[in-house]
């Protein structure tokens, strides 16, 4: 064994002495490095759920939904209890005029009729739209098929089901083949969609809940009018469209091109039956957020290394004090200067060290917890994180370490040995 | 300290052989463990020179004296100075940590020495738990544990009753017999009397000094 082990050994068994005084020592670095690694696990994990669900949704979409305006004086009442409000035709032939960065644009419209399937009948929304509708909306099919731009042009009467919709209608029998009954009319089902998992959890009710039928049916079918049956009262609204999907070329178009679109709505639609959705902006906000986030608890996590890094400082400073004979001790038995320093170096390490890997210990386990008790909750404990709090912890050791070192080491052998 | 500059040793000129078994002598404050501390390589004189084996220890780096100490010397002390942290084995074995030795070795030398002071069956006790007399025992096995060939030893029998002290030096004059040179420092005359020579100091000087006595 070298010297340096043999030293070194001196400095792990001097910890042995006072487990309990070692162990307080430490807890300083164990709460810090555990808080730091718990904290960002947290963090980390929420900011991915969060990306992830948004980035469902398409980061290159930015999607206008119709609102039913909240004063009924404001909306134009062409007759009484008729409220016509939303987006149109026109709207979204002038966003494709105005704006060539818009690669893709997918109008909806929501039919509000009960679904059947012989008697079993569903109260959902039918979601009127394109072909390409599917692509830009992020969703995927269980299995069957999307309907087809000459199914389009035809107005057939097809019909997709939501996962959800599927389910209820038809239990666990595969619906494709089967027909549906939406209003009046029969739909032939052609496919069933994946159950879709995004930010918005009421947009993914609705489109799991929904089934989908080309707009070109609907515009026969229907008419320009939804009646709507709300417990015995009967209230006619007018929407042309309940939704326009924008897909644009380049991710960093879409913020300008969102307020580009919004400024031209204001023109034309007076009382703000409309809203825009950016996911994108969403996802910037969101890392935004978690950035901030990071910084806060990684100041607040600096602080308290800070503290324990001084706390084992002035444990040390004691130790040397204390032990000061019998460092004249060892002084007068061989020891070099170098070997003292060594020793207690080695001991304040140790401390830190094992105080950071404890506190690693201690994050990831809770980190773990939080996720079991907090419901919808999912931690992240990045290699990053981990290998930091160790860097940090057998960083602070040193510094900790080394005054107290070297001033045991300096002190003079006669005097040490003198010492009561 | 005030400006009064305390000469502890003053126009101290000793030549001491190889072998010898030296008593210093003196009243407290006289400059006895000065000198030891000197000859211990612990401290350097301000002016004037120490050789050990014709070296001139000024010359010396820190960590060269260090070395020194680890392989040519042996310290007992009147407090004994005991870690109380280790055993009588560990103890005994401290100077071989600092000098080139396997730990497994180290510990059967210790083991060795225990014995050869009488304390085989003390091996695992803390010095808390032994009496002065085995303390300094314990002392001495350890001065011997990088074999010296100079032991310095500064009132070694100070805390003890003269039984015991009996016994002390009865182990000194065992290891003056193997061929070590010893200097050790004392105010009592009859254990002064075991030693081959006598230097008496006073007031940082040599007062008398009686020569290698057959
Ligand atoms: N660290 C010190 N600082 C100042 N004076 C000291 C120190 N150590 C010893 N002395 C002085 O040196 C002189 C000799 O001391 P010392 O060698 O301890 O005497 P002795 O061992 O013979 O009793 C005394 O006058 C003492 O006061
Ligand atoms: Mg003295």
């Amino acid at each position: 064994m070298t010297r340096f082990l043999r030293i070194a050994r001196i400095g792990s068994e001097g910890l042995k002495l006072h487990p309990l005084r070692s162990l307080l020592t430490a807890l300083g670095i164990i709460i810090g490095v555990g808080t730091v690694i718990y904290m960002l696990a947290v963090i980390e994990g929420r900011g991915a759920e969060i990306q992830e669900r948004i980035k469902a949704r398409g980061s290159n979409n930015i999607i206008l939904r119709a609102r039913k305006p909240q004063d009924d004086t404001k909306a134009s009442a062409t007759r009484s209890r008729e409220v016509v409000y939303g987006l149109t035709y026109e709207d979204a032939r002038r966003i494709h005029d105005t704006f060539k960065e818009v690669d893709v644009l997918v109008p909806v419209r929501d039919v509000a009729s009960a679904v059947y399937n012989g008697d079993a009948r569903s109260d959902t929304v039918t979601m009127a739209t394109v072909p390409w509708y599917l692509d830009v909306s992020r969703g995927s099919l269980q299995h069957g098929r999307w309907f087809t731009d000459l199914e389009m042009s035809d107005a057939t009467p097809v019909a997709v089901l939501g996962a959800t919709l599927a389910r209820s209608l038809f239990l666990w029998k595969d619906p494709v083949g089967a027909s549906v009954r939406i209003g009046s009319k029969v739909y032939a089902i052609i496919g069933v969609l994946e159950a879709t998992v995004t930010s918005d959890e009421r947009e993914s009710l609705k489109r799991d809940r929904a089934a989908y039928i080309p707009l070109t049916t609907v515009r026969e079918r229907f008419g320009e009018r939804n009646v709507k049956t709300a417990t015995g009262s009967m209230d006619i609204e007018r929407v042309e469209l309940h939704e326009i999907i924008l897909q644009v070329k380049d991710a960093k178009d879409v913020v300008s091109i969102s307020e580009g679109v919004r400024t031209m709505l204001a023109r034309f639609h007076t009382n703000e039956d409309y809203e825009i959705d950016v996911p994108l902006a969403l996802l910037e906000e969101a890392q935004r957020e978690s950035n901030k986030a990071k910084q806060l608890f990684g100041s607040i996590a600096a602080i308290s290394l800070l503290v324990g890094g001084i706390g084992i400082m002035n444990i040390m400073l004691a130790s040397v004090t204390e032990r000061t004979r019998e460092i004249g001790i060892r002084r007068a038995l061989g020891a070099r200067r170098s070997d003292i320093t060594l020793q207690f170096l080695v001991e304040t390490l140790i401390l830190s060290v094992a105080g950071g890997i404890i506190g690693i210990v201690c994050g990831i386990s809770a980190a773990a917890l939080h996720e079991q008790f907090v419901t919808d909750s999912h931690t992240m404990v990045t290699a990053m994180s981990v290998v930091l709090a160790f860097g940090i912890s057998a960083f602070v050791g040193v510094l900790a370490g080394l005054y107290p070192a070297v001033r045991a080491s300096a002190m003079d052998p006669i005097e040490a040995l003198r010492h009561e | 300290m005030g400006d009064a500059v305390v000469r502890a040793l003053d126009g101290v000129d000793l030549v001491i052989g190889k072998g010898e078994f030296v008593a210093v002598m003196g009243p407290s404050g006289s400059g006895k463990s000065t000198l030891l501390n000197l000859l211990g390589c612990l401290d350097r004189p301000d002016q004037g020179q120490y050789l050990l084996d014709g070296q001139d220890v000024a010359s010396l780096h820190d960590d060269e004296l260090s070395a020194l100490r680890s392989a040519r010397l042996g310290f007992i002390f009147q407090s004994f100075n005991l870690i109380q942290s280790l055993n009588v084995v560990q103890n005994i074995g401290l100077p071989l940590v600092y000098g080139d030795c396997d730990p497994a070795e180290a510990e059967a030398r210790s083991r060795k020495l225990a014995a050869r002071v009488g304390l085989t069956d003390r091996c695992s006790h803390r010095p808390m738990e032994l009496s002065g007399g085995q303390q300094q025992r314990v002392a001495i096995a350890r001065s011997l544990a990088n074999n010296p060939v100079i032991i310095l030893a500064d009132e070694p029998t100070g805390n003890l009753d003269s039984r015991t002290g009996n016994e002390i030096m009865a182990l000194l004059a065992e290891l003056h017999a193997e061929g070590r040179t010893i200097v050790m420092v004392t105010h009592e005359d009859d254990i002064a009397a075991k030693a081959q020579r006598v230097v008496t100091m006073r007031d940082g000087r040599v007062q008398h000094d009686t020569g290698v006595r057959s």
